[in-house]
């Protein structure tokens, strides 16, 4: 392979690791990833070939999913290696520049964004917390409560018992939904008080989310200190089981992905 | 998907869910132009198929995607709004067949006939 002729693709930017990556580490093209300092800065670049990542090869290969999920994992696993011996920036998908020059160029422009944000993710990782409504609300009261006039193959024709059936059906959702709020609201801000910083993410559904787990009602991510991460943990873990119905779910630890903008407060689901 | 069903559950340790890989490495992570510039919203896999999992809220609101705000099944605030509006239809729909009734078997009077007429008006 003619490396001058490959583009860089580059995955992170931190300050210069402790320890070396793993040798046998492969990044998006198969080839190991290098590091290239300049003034202090590391940039985690590998090559990668003109016939994939020049732009209109680029843009095909992100709308093929099989492509974007292998080169999203690979894009991870460096990010995630380079987090074991450091607190890595790490920086969007597909971020490729010309030549190493390029690079250097963009370390120095971006040379102060990059350590305000080194400067705040030093020394915390960040944690993935899920919350998920499983199993789902009654829709209906429970049987034996309600009349036969009002069983749900019939028509409606007086009205009053159709809406009080509803009514009924209705308040057992809203009481669910409603506690599921409390609850979430509650995780969310014992653990917001705890990390550093956090953030709200949208909750997830669609095809990926989708595998019977149930409604995704909190998505957010926390930064934490390293050194508080176990507490951080147990944390999370004496929320879990107390609400029959609901999942808590923590991903993680991850480089501090969710936390490359500017300070924000936590707010509230 | 079978690489996310495929994955155990519930602890993905270190990110291996695909839907959490994604989410962070194309909508989170550091926004640095680089040499190759390619505007992630123009990728339709990722603002159609995908948009759940990559849409920020802000960028969402901006490509004018915000169902999350009023599908009752994203948004809470939309869960009341919609509970609230079924509530007054139905109270809409208890009292029309009240005053149906009333008219087939209380009489017949004028008064009850004029009410559906002026029930009938209100509606349009």
């Amino acid at each position: 392979m003619n490396v001058t002729d490959d583009l860089r693709y580059v995955y992170a930017v931190c300050r210069p690791p402790t320890a070396p990556l793993h040798a046998d580490l492969t990044g998006v093209a198969g080839v190991p990833p290098r590091q290239l300092v300049h003034e202090g800065l590391v940039a985690v670049v590998s090559p990668v070939p003109e016939r994939d990542f020049a732009h209109d090869a680029l843009r095909a290969h992100l709308e093929d999913l099989d492509w974007l999920a292998a080169t999203a994992r690979a894009h991870q696993s460096v990010v995630a290696a380079l987090a074991t011996v450091t607190c890595p920036l790490p920086l969007r998908l597909a971020t490729v520049f010309r030549d190493d020059s390029g690079v250097r160029a963009m370390l120095e422009e971006e040379s102060e964004r990059l350590r305000r944000i080194l400067d705040r993710i030093d020394g915390h990782v960040e944690w993935g917390v899920k919350v998920w409504l499983v199993g789902g609300a009654p829709e209906d009261p429970a049987p034996g409560t309600e009349p036969p006039a009002a069983r749900p193959s019939r028509a409606p024709e007086s009205g009053r018992d159709y809406l009080r059936r509803r009514r009924a059906g209705n308040a057992a959702r809203e009481e669910s939904a409603a506690r599921a709020e409390v609850f979430t609201r509650r995780l969310h801000g014992d653990l917001t008080r705890y990390a550093a910083d956090a953030r709200l993410h949208p909750v997830q559904s669609g095809p990926l989310a989708d595998a019977g787990s149930g409604r995704n009602i909190l998505n957010a991510a926390y930064l934490v200190p390293r050194s508080r991460s176990e507490e951080f943990l147990e944390l999370v873990g004496r929320a879990e089981g107390t609400r029959p119905g609901l999942r808590v779910e923590v991903t993680g630890p991850w480089a501090a992905y969710s936390f490359t903008d500017g300070p924000e407060a936590g707010g509230v689901p | 998907m079978t690489t996310a069903s495929r994955l155990p559950e519930p602890y993905p340790q270190g990110g291996s869910n695909l839907a959490d890989i994604l989410e962070r490495v194309l909508d989170k992570g550091i926004v640095i132009a680089g040499d190759i510039r390619i505007n992630l919203l123009d990728i339709e896999l990722l603002t159609i198929k995908l948009r759940l999992v990559v849409a920020s809220v802000e960028r969402a609101k901006e490509m004018g995607i915000d169902w999350w705000e009023d599908d009752p099944a994203l948004s809470s605030g939309a869960r009341r709004t919609a509970l609230a509006r079924e509530n007054e239809d139905l109270r809409h729909r208890v009292e029309q067949l009240e005053r149906r009734e009333l008219t087939e078997g209380g009489g017949a009077s004028g008064a009850p006939r004029h009410d559906s007429r002026g029930e009938h008006e209100r509606d349009r």
